[in-house]
């Protein structure tokens, strides 16, 4: 029998959290050292698994099925194709800086590493799973630890209303989606929650449309989609730094991965006929998340809305239903959950030093720390969707795929990309150039070590991607053809 | 359905009561004997010790075959009675050992006396399969949970909840037991499965028994806590011994839906609609009002009563299906909100014994003061809330796939938008615990060992019923076939 790899990497950060949760509170240096230890492992195997991931076959691999409520037809199904590999690999490399970046954190770092990492379990669990009720399992597992993190860690200002409302608009959304997954499998007749069961169930088209928006809906609220993204500017600007980059980073894709793997393609039809909304929605998310982002005035609200924009460029991908639409959706994912991790890694850096982040407060920060300036840049070239930065890499198959299903929609959504230069353009000139004020002039301590190696494998990433796009995006398009056999289109 | 000869052959169905009735004498000689000598906590660790053995031995030897009338009819031996059995006596073993550092009760022989007799009357009553039978069985059940509640007789508030009880308690039964005489009016039996037959055959007026069974429901309304006759639950579980009340909110309220299940799946007949509109009421109104008074509470005991009263409602939705899957859906529910209604009080138990307080705000600092403590209420609390990997979510999960798989899909709504509120009050306590800070950050707070080991047992359930359910699914499947059959 193989290494059941992928049950390794759901479990370690899980095993690592119940370790923490033994050891003496008062060990801080052994306690980060063990979660370090751990993070690097799982993102070690994720890389493992997706270097040897066989793209000449495809399809789901390094699959593992055990029956595990066996009376209802539920089983522990797990497997990755080239849609969710990039993005377990994405939760490897998040955690990983995630526990550098929060290597100075002094108030019970056991719990708070123990609850980042039950949550990081979570995210692996809902990337690999095959099974629907193992998916619910650990997106509802992804829940809790995130209240905790936020509403213990977080800003103070906001925390506790910040906290209580991602959690009620996240859990709002997945019940939803319950409701409707349940209405898929008992109206399928075929007694199973295992997704590639259901691929063959062929509902009814007016089923499909009944139920498509709840599904899709339901887990979209955690993919922001526009009305429902209230939660994620508030909850992204009160958490702690490395939730924050877990949040953007991660979270948000998984429920743009979930609508995806169980609205879409187990519900092509509805999809199809849904597709028009979604358009029109997404758009809204891209332009509107635009403009909101460039009249804020704190520097993580900027971002916390940029996320909101981009995440919309992500729906705008899987609406167009086909091969390049869905490309770039998949690219955009794991592009945007790398330059939004490093962008709230520069904002909790810039603010850990400077105690504000009113945009108009600050400057000239690129003198005193040029890597982070640097890294910053980096990530606002990616955001702008820049040839030779990741960005551009996804964001130009979703114009390209759009085109082809609504140009009207590709010239609206395009004007995000503008407004999105703007306000990165102002922040880079604000906050990394121009003066610097008089107060914080020698008293900005430099980055730490562990900020640096965060810092600086968040951005080579996006230089890879962004030159040698060959490294991830065959794997992408290879999972967007298994989308298009159930859609149609392949 | 087959009727073993020898009273001998009929022993096993009474194996837990047996057991409970030489447990209970063994408990108040030891009180009288040696009471002196022993050490205060000799009698809770009998107590708990005598109810895990008999735990174990019932699940050696009390199993049931196949479903068997006993005893003349008075009781039916079947996986229903045996898996009530199991959770009631789990539930009673919890509570003792919860009893034990408790002022003015721990040291008491009678009082575990009397949760041994409430034991036997509700384990009696999940295997009844006779009105008289089932009457004599909730009497003798609720007699001695009355005088559980009002046990600290210098506590006012105790003595209020006991009288409270017993007053709505006896109104409930009057009124039930008058249904009782209708059925047995116009059917000339007694017999549930008898009286099933005639009331199937169509002899009797389907309204007739409906409306007999409405005033039945009262009753059982009143066992389960359910809307509208929920009224006693607050003031009783604020007021009662919280031991006794962590009994009162876990085993009593499991027997009576075994009581409902019993009832109402045996009497499965032409005027079930009626019936199933009416429960599918209850459970409605159970669940909503629950969660909405659980909003605004400010004592942990009140919160933890209304959250039961919602929790009744979901495990009513189950029933309300009226299908296998729904019953067994119920009575995993049951056992997913005994074990982690139990870690609840437990951590209620221990907080009020070092702080001295039930209130919410007074859970301040609680993670600073026992981390572990602060876990445990978060595994509790989440478990209620309906979170995986624990037992809440699971049985929230089966409830409301029943629900979908006979079609009730906007119960199954209702149901989850319920779970919205209860999770938002939870949060709200967590919140206390893990967030707010007290000056008394630095106390810590004490777990003597009887606690620990009934707080293990209980989170160790909590998270074995979660993951690996398919056993207890089993179970339950087994036990609602028992039911239908």
């Amino acid at each position: 029998m193989n290494l059941p790899i992928l049950s390794i990497i759901v479990f370690t950060p899980l095993a690592a959290g119940l370790l923490l949760f033994l050891m003496p509170a008062h060990r801080h240096r052994e306690i980060r050292w063990l979660a370090l230890a751990a993070a690097a492992l799982a993102l070690g195997l994720s890389f493992f698994a997706y270097l040897t991931y066989d793209r000449a076959t495809a399809g789901y691999q390094f699959v593992e099925k055990v029956p595990w409520i066996p009376q209802l037809g539920i089983g522990y199904h797990v497997g990755v194709d080239g849609m969710s590999l990039p993005l377990v690999l994405l939760t490897g490399i998040v955690m990983f800086t995630g526990v550098l970046i929060s290597w100075g954190i002094d108030d019970r770092p056991r719990e708070f590493f123990a609850f980042l990492f039950i949550l990081a379990t979570g995210v692996f669990g809902v990337f690999v799973a095959l099974d629907m009720f193992l998916l619910l399992f650990f997106y509802e597992l992804a829940v809790f630890p995130m209240y905790l993190l936020i509403s213990i860690w977080g800003w103070q200002v906001t925390r506790e209303y910040a906290a209580m409302k991602l959690t009620l608009y996240l859990f709002v959304g997945s019940v939803f989606s319950l409701v409707g997954i349940l209405a898929m499998v008992y109206a399928s007749g075929l007694g199973t929650f295992d997704m590639l069961a259901m691929e063959t169930a062929s509902f009814p088209v007016g089923f499909q449309q009944l139920w498509f928006p709840f599904v899709f809906f339901g887990f979209a609220v955690l993919g922001g989609i526009w009305p429902f993204h209230n939660w994620s500017p508030d909850g992204h600007v009160a958490a702690p730094t490395a939730v924050s980059m877990f949040h953007a980073g991660v979270l948000m894709k998984l429920g743009a991965f979930a609508a995806l793997r169980v609205g879409i393609m187990l519900l092509p039809e509805g999809a199809k006929t849904w597709a028009p909304v979604i358009l029109g929605l997404a758009t809204v998310n891209v332009v509107y998340g635009a403009l909101i982002a460039s009249v804020q005035t704190d520097f993580k609200y900027v971002i916390g809305f940029s996320s909101v924009s981009h995440m919309g460029l992500v729906m705008l991908g899987f609406a167009t239903l086909n091969r390049d639409g869905l490309t770039g959706a998949g690219l955009q994912m794991f592009s945007h959950g790398v330059m939004t991790a490093l962008f709230f890694a520069v904002v909790g850096m810039v603010y850990d030093r400077a105690h504000t982040r009113e945009i108009a407060r600050l400057g000239g920060f690129s003198r005193v720390m040029p890597l982070v300036a640097v890294a910053f840049i980096i990530g606002g070239l990616v955001s702008m969707g820049m040839p030779g930065f990741s960005g551009f890499v996804a964001e130009f198959p979703i114009f390209l795929g759009l085109w082809q299903v609504q140009p009207v929609v590709a010239l609206i959504a395009v004007l995000g990309i503008v407004i999105t230069a703007g306000y990165i353009m102002r922040i880079v000139g604000k906050v990394f150039y121009g003066e610097m004020p008089k107060e914080f002039e020698g008293h900005i301590s430099p980055v730490t070590r562990q900020d640096k190696v965060a810092l600086v494998l968040l951005s080579a990433l996006l230089v890879l991607i962004g030159v040698q796009p060959s490294v991830m995006a065959p794997m992408i398009a290879a999972g967007a053809e298994g989308v298009l056999r159930l859609v149609g289109g392949a | 359905m087959t009727h073993p000869a020898s009273v001998a052959a009929m022993l096993p169905a009474l194996l837990p009561e047996i057991l409970l009735l030489v447990l209970g004498l063994l408990v108040l000689t030891v009180d009288l004997a040696a009471r002196r000598r022993a050490g205060a906590r000799t009698l809770g660790y009998l107590t708990a010790a005598g109810l895990t053995a008999s735990l174990v031995l019932v699940l050696l030897y009390g199993r049931p075959g196949e479903g068997e009338l006993v005893f003349g009819g008075m009781l039916r031996h079947d996986m229903a009675s045996f898996a009530f059995a199991v959770v009631l006596l789990f539930s009673a073993a919890v509570t003792s050992l919860l009893s034990i550092d408790v002022e003015g009760v721990g040291d008491r022989g009678e009082y575990y006396f009397l949760i041994l007799v409430a034991t036997i009357g509700l384990s009696l009553m999940a295997a009844a399969a006779d009105l008289m039978m089932l009457y004599l069985a909730i009497e003798t059940a609720s007699i001695s949970l009355y005088v559980l509640a009002g046990y600290l007789k210098r506590d006012d508030r105790s003595t209020e909840s006991g009288l409270k009880y017993f007053l709505f308690g006896a109104l409930t039964s009057a009124v039930m037991l008058y249904g009782f005489s209708l059925l047995f009016g116009v059917t000339g039996r007694t017999n549930l499965y008898a009286l099933a037959e005639i009331v199937g055959r169509g002899a009797v007026s389907p309204w007739f028994v409906g409306g007999a069974a409405v005033l039945i429901f009262v009753g059982f309304g009143f066992k389960i806590a359910a809307v509208p006759f929920h009224f006693w639950t607050p003031d009783v579980y604020e007021g009662a011994p919280t031991p006794a009340t962590a009994y009162i909110s876990t085993a009593s309220k499991a027997a009576g839906f075994a009581v409902l299940l019993r009832f109402l799946l045996a009497l499965t007949a032409p005027t079930s609609d009626a019936w199933v509109a009416v429960l599918t009421a209850m459970a409605v109104a159970t669940m909503t009002l629950g969660n909405l008074l659980a909003i605004v509470q400010s004592n942990i005991k009140r919160l933890l009563a209304y959250s039961s009263i919602a929790h009744a409602g979901y495990a009513l939705i189950g029933v309300v299906t009226m299908s296998t899957f729904g019953a067994a859906s119920t009575v995993f529910y049951l056992a997913a909100y005994v074990v982690t209604n139990l870690a609840a009080f437990a951590v209620v138990i221990l907080f009020a014994r070092s702080a001295g307080s039930d209130r919410i705000a007074d859970y301040a600092g609680l993670s600073r003061r026992s981390p572990g403590l602060a876990l445990a209420m978060l595994v509790a609390m989440l478990s209620l809330a309906g979170m995986p990997p624990l037992a809440g979510f699971v049985g929230k999960f089966y409830i409301f796939a029943a629900a979908v798989d006979v079609g009730l899909v906007w119960l199954a709504f209702v149901g989850v938008i319920n779970a919205i509120i209860g999770l938002y009050y939870y949060l709200t306590v967590l919140k206390v615990v893990y967030l707010y800070r007290s000056p008394d950050d630095d106390k810590p707070i004490a777990v003597p060992r009887a606690y620990a080991l009934a707080l293990a047992a209980c989170l160790a359930a909590i998270l074995i019923i979660g993951v690996v359910s398919a056993p207890w699914l089993g179970w339950a499947m087994q036990t609602a076939q028992s039911l239908l059959g």
